[in-house]
């Protein structure tokens, strides 16, 4: 047959052809952006599992230490004031004796002399030592089985972080000493297992990763969302409800609502900015205290516990407050009574997602000092939880990214796996709430 | 902790005002409520609430007042001659308040008594050695002119807080009293006590401005001691940024803003043409099954904090780029582009990234608002999707879409932990990607990091970059609004 004009619907032009093109194109890049973002999620997550992980692991020696008695109580009364005068230094010969009698015993040979093998246990293991017989003056003259912390070469030889080549010039370990924990590991005599003390412990100085753990920050910060749970709340919501049921429309409400708006948007640090000089510079309140920190996020999460907090008391629907005002409440009755408990569930869902957000932020802290010393000790109560200086999980986190030994990267990624799982159980709880007492109305 | 005991009397106060003034009414009314005007609790609460809101206030006030008050008195005991060149009254007055904390700590640990530390003359003691045994560490020998306006200092600062205790407890008990003999059968309770929690809803909502002009005038004022100690024109169009504890600094922020402005740029560049695909595709073609995972899951991105990016890019992303274009011949591309893993590509792109549900999730609620009868009118006319999507949706979503893009940029020019962890220290003008750069917030962060000294200009400036930091923020949000309100197509 003939070919007509060759117009035919059915036939598809250049032109049609082109714009399909441009059509699946242009889906295409939808996708490809989708799976961009998605997988820069990915590469996140698997990043901070892969890397953080190892930081919940810890290498530890398992020795005999036979606690002598003519070495830690001369006198041998037990009299803890003697005991108490002999410093860490008195315990090192104990613990290389330990180390090299341990090695004899299973018939390793090296060439090392006992301090070079010692020196495969952590700095702290002496103040370990000492600390246990403080506590047990009567076990000095016995032989005790310890677990120690290995030094972070160690741990990182063991977890694949360091190297036989990587060693290079290292004066923290050699070659020989690296036979020796293998030979060990051999035996079960150095181990890797379980670490609580990374998520209970306190940080630790720089010669010591091994030791550094999360548990004070983690203290830090729980004080620090207390004062903004304590302080955002009542004044979050009651700003809200001023805003939302009692405001008259004039210039002075139109400047707060301006105001909230801003302050909303206000970068993170500017809120450190004016910690930094009104609460430390003027008000004379001490540098690197939660307390501190805490009224820094609780003006920076005002804002956010507003907005959700006025969107919440919005959606209470107008006749329920008709009904209120119908049989005799007055206007606050009406609210305090039947909206505030309706919108509960909405505002403490923003509530919490403001706090999760609090609990991540790291820029202002870093203004009012709570970064950059070690938080060595656990606050004793409540208010030298408040006043005493402290760090918090994200400036901890911070505090390990700066320092100069790769072994506290693992331990910054580990934070972070502590840190998200706070948030997640802080959303999860938010979505739990809203999708268990969310009413439509 | 006088203080908190003051606060606990007053509500320990409030709560027995509570019990009386209902009791009272109730007595009053023969123990018939319904002859009440209003329900008992509100005469409670009217005589808790006014025995203990006046007294806090004043309380707040006063110790706002006092220590500016006692600065003011006590630094002008000081004379000239006592202040060392290159030296200031602020660091002398710093010097007044260690020494009166120290003081303060000696008689707390009963090192002094009282009188020796109010009868203390610098010649005869060494103050300088017992301070330190309580552990204040004095940097030089307290000289008698430091020490008797400290001393000065610790008598006003006691006074102040014994005046303050009367007044407060007075305040207090009068509250208590008047409200008190108020209460009565006929008093309207309910009606002043609805007054009084109204006006402190206000003061509540009050407290956004009050934030605000905390900031602008924190910041103002240090600003303002900085432009006295440093060339404004050095600032504003130096071109160099060379702080130098010693003096003689260049402290330009063009350099600064220079490397702010590029990292932002690489970070929009990112983060707006994926943001934007993803939030079309998500509410122009994907099914509701896609929606549903794909959406909560772009919004992760924006609930991780940003340490965790900043560490992503100093240890990740930083040394992944210095693979590609660093490193020689071990590198992959074989290019010696790169010599660190901080630089402006490492950060832009991880903010970017950070940004992408921003992004995403904010045009996505601007798309869906265009009304579905555009799209029907465009593909009934024999368009395919992507040509509505281009020529019918997105002309009507313009203006929502680069406010959007400018609330992005703003949070960009705003964002300080990546900054700080990604993009290096050295302030230059630079077109290279792979240079180290830096910006304003880390050079706030340094400047105010570490030993501070808030009386020279190289602390100070901090101020200033945090004014011109909030200054920029503040200008892209209300242009985003402006653009918005201005431009946005009102339908229906």
């Amino acid at each position: 047959m003939p070919k007509k004009h060759g117009n035919s619907l059915l036939e598809l032009t250049d032109r049609t052809k082109r714009r399909n093109a441009a059509e699946t194109r242009f889906k295409a890049y939808g996708i490809a952006a989708i799976a961009i973002g998605l997988l820069m999620l990915v590469i996140l997550i698997t990043t901070i599992v892969g890397k953080g992980v190892g930081a919940f692991q810890q290498t530890f020696v398992t020795l005999n230490v036979e606690l002598l008695e003519n070495k830690l109580d001369k006198n041998g009364n037990r009299n803890l004031d003697d005991i108490k005068k002999v410093t860490t230094f008195g315990y090192a010969p104990i613990i290389r004796g330990a180390i090299e009698a341990k090695v004899k015993e299973l018939g390793i040979e090296t060439p090392l002399k006992s301090k070079d093998m010692a020196q495969l246990l952590s700095k702290d293991a002496a103040a370990q030592l000492r600390e246990y017989v403080l506590a047990h003056p009567d076990e000095i003259g016995k032989t005790v089985e310890f677990r120690f912390l290995a030094q972070s070469r160690v741990d990182g030889y063991l977890k694949g972080r360091v190297s036989r080549d990587s060693i290079g010039n290292d004066k923290n370990i050699s070659a020989a000493q690296l036979d020796l924990v293998d030979a060990l590991v051999k035996v079960g005599v150095i181990k890797k297992t379980f670490n609580s003390a990374f998520i209970f412990g306190s940080d630790a100085s720089d010669a010591r990763p091994e030791a550094a753990g999360m548990g004070v920050s983690m203290v830090g910060s729980l004080f620090m969302m207390l004062v903004v749970l304590a302080l955002a709340l009542p004044i979050g919501v009651a700003a809200s409800i001023y805003l939302e049921e009692f405001a008259p429309q004039n210039w002075l409400t139109d400047i707060i609502e301006v105001n909230i708006a801003n302050l909303a948007a206000v970068p993170s640090i500017v809120f450190g900015i004016l910690g930094l000089a009104v609460f430390i510079n003027y008000m004379h309140l001490p540098t690197s205290a939660p307390l501190v920190g805490g009224l820094v996020l609780t003006l920076m999460t005002l804002p956010t516990i507003i907005i959700s907090t006025r969107a919440s008391l919005k959606a209470v629907p107008p006749s329920i407050r008709d009904a209120a005002l119908g049989v005799g409440a007055s206007k606050m009755q009406a609210v305090f009574h039947h909206v505030l408990p309706l919108a509960a569930p909405g505002i403490l869902t923003g509530t919490i997602i403001g706090l999760a957000q609090a609990l991540g932020e790291t820029a202002p802290l870093l203004l009012i000092g709570m970064v950059g010393f070690i938080a060595s000790n656990a606050p004793d109560s409540v208010a030298s939880g408040l006043l005493d200086p402290n760090s918090a999980m994200p400036a901890q986190i911070y505090e390990w990214a700066k320092r100069a030994d790769p072994a506290f990267y693992e331990r910054a990624w580990g934070g972070i796996i502590i840190l998200l799982v706070f948030l997640i159980t802080m959303n999860t709880l938010a979505v739990i709430l809203r999708r268990r007492f969310e009413r439509r109305w | 902790m006088p203080t908190i005991w003051l606060v606990l009397v007053l509500i320990a106060l409030s709560i027995t005002g509570f019990f009386l003034g209902r009791h009272r009414a109730l007595a009053s009314a023969n123990g018939n409520s319904k002859d009440l005007h209003s329900l008992p609790v509100y005469y409670g609460n009217n005589v808790a609430l006014t025995a203990l809101v006046p007294a806090l206030v004043v309380m707040a006030i006063w110790s706002m007042a006092q220590p500016l008050i006692i600065d003011s008195r006590v630094s002008s005991m000081i004379p000239e001659s006592a202040i060392d060149e290159g030296s200031t009254r602020g660091l002398v007055m710093s010097d007044v308040r260690r020494v009166a904390e120290g003081l303060n700590i000696a008689v707390a640990e009963g090192a002094m008594t009282r009188e020796q530390a109010h009868d203390l003359r610098s010649g005869f003691s060494d103050i300088r050695g017992r301070l330190g045994e309580v552990g204040v560490a004095l940097g030089s020998e307290v000289r008698p002119e430091v020490l008797r306006a400290a001393q000065r200092y610790r008598q006003a600062s006691s006074t102040g807080n014994l005046a303050m205790t009367i007044v407060v407890a007075l305040t207090a008990l009068a509250g208590f009293g008047w409200s008190y003999s108020r209460t009565h059968k006929d008093f309207r309770a309910r009606n002043v006590v609805e007054r009084g929690i109204l006006a402190l809803l206000i003061i509540a909502a009050s407290l956004a401005i009050l934030t605000t002009v905390g900031i602008v005038l924190s910041m103002l004022f240090e600003t303002r001691n900085f432009f006295g100690l440093h060339s404004w024109r050095d600032f504003f169009f130096g071109g160099t940024w060379a702080p130098n504890f010693r003096g003689d600094s260049e402290l330009s922020f063009l350099p600064l803003l220079w490397g702010t402005l590029y990292i932002s740029v690489i970070a929009l560049l990112v983060a707006v043409p994926v943001g934007l695909f993803a939030a079309i595709y998500l509410s122009e073609y994907a099914g509701k099954a896609t929606r549903a995972i794909a959406k909560p899951l772009l919004e992760i991105l924006a609930g991780i904090p940003t340490i965790v990016y900043g560490l992503f890019a100093l240890l990740t992303v930083g040394p992944a780029l210095v693979r590609f274009f660093g490193q020689g011949e071990n590198g992959i591309l074989g290019v010696e582009w790169m010599s660190g893993a901080t630089s402006v590509l490492t950060a832009g792109v991880v903010m970017g990234v950070m940004l992408i549900p921003f992004v995403s999730s904010l045009s996505d609620d601007i798309i869906n608002s265009v009304p579905q009868a555009m799209r029907d009118g465009s593909l009934g006319l024999g368009a395919t999707k992507s040509e509505t999507v281009r020529q019918v949706v997105m002309p009507a979503a313009l203006p929502g879409i680069v406010g959007a893009i400018l609330l992005a940029a703003s949070r960009a020019i705003g964002e300080t932990m990546i900054v700080v962890m990604g993009a290096g220290a050295i302030a230059k003008f630079s077109l290279n990607p792979l240079d180290s750069m830096t910006t304003i917030t880390t050079r706030i962060v340094s400047q105010l990091t570490g030993d501070t000294d808030f009386a020279s200009p190289e602390t100070l400036v901090a101020f200033a970059l945090g004014l011109t930091l909030f200054v920029l923020t503040l200008g892209l949000n209300v242009l985003a609004l402006y653009i918005v309100r201005k431009y946005r197509e009102q339908y229906e």
